[in-house]
């Protein structure tokens, strides 16, 4: 079956500002809880939590309220199609991991004579291509 | 603290950034990739080889493998839960972390410690 990555604009309506500002805030706080754990017990411990799922819990309540609400709105108030949506979500969210798990390793062995710009900017490809390769083949699978 | 207030900034954009076009994007299967999006990775170590130098980074990044498999398994682990057992999300996904706490932490002190 043919599936299509599209842009659903509809979603800024569903979206409210201030679900965007708990992420921005989570999102700030991991980012500097990484740099102190890394300053205070070294780079080899603070680097686990670059890949610690902080937003993920509030991504995926979201989904499932999004979609929870969406069949309410359609006049179905019981349903598991939120907590469906959810768990897809979090299949998806398992594909790009191992997307992950190719950006950390692009940038523990570019050379280090590469500027900084162009070790991020591979490392993001790296992510992008293994997470979207694995999402195609299971999706054609 | 200026440089604190700085990563907050710039962590918290990248995050937001990244979420916001996971909303945008169907169907959720192909947006759920935005859910592991190297968001948190890309602003902290983008300062922190400036601040501190590759080599640094770079060990930064090695842990940050044994993270990301750790995230792998969280992930599966809450995908199986919500659909299998019927459990709220916002249960799953915050009772989940440990796993990726005791698989994460675990793997540091027997490996890279």
């Amino acid at each position: 079956m043919q599936v299509r990555v599209s842009l659903d604009f509809s979603a800024f309506g569903r979206t409210r500002w201030y679900e965007y500002v708990v992420r921005f805030l989570f999102g700030g706080a991991i980012t500097v809880m990484a740099g102190l754990l890394a300053k205070h017990f070294g780079p080899a411990f603070g680097g686990l939590f670059l890949a610690f799922p902080a937003i993920f819990p509030a991504s995926a309540t979201l989904v499932e309220k999004h979609e929870r609400e969406k069949k309410q709105r359609a006049g179905i108030f019981h349903t598991d199609r939120g907590l469906q949506a959810a768990a897809v979500d979090a299949a998806g969210a398992a594909m790009g991991s191992a997307g992950l798990v190719i950006f950390a390793f692009t940038i523990w062995k570019l050379p280090p004579t590469w500027h900084a710009p162009a070790v991020l900017l591979c490392a993001t490809a790296g992510w992008l291509l293994t997470s979207f390769a694995l999402w195609r083949i299971r999706k054609d699978h | 603290m200026l440089q604190l207030l700085f990563r907050f900034a710039v962590g918290g954009t990248m995050v937001t950034l990244f979420a916001f076009l996971a909303d945008l994007l169907k169907p959720k299967s192909f947006a759920g990739l935005f859910g592991a999006a190297p968001s948190v990775a890309l602003a902290t170590l983008g300062l922190t080889i400036y601040t501190d130098g590759k080599s640094y980074a770079a060990l930064e990044a090695r842990s940050m493998i044994v993270g990301a498999f750790g995230f792998f398994l969280y992930a599966c682990g809450c995908s199986y839960v919500m659909m299998r057992f019927k459990v709220p999300a916002i249960a799953v996904t915050t009772s989940m972390l440990s796993i990726w706490l005791t698989f994460s932490v675990g793997v540091w002190l027997l490996f890279l410690r």
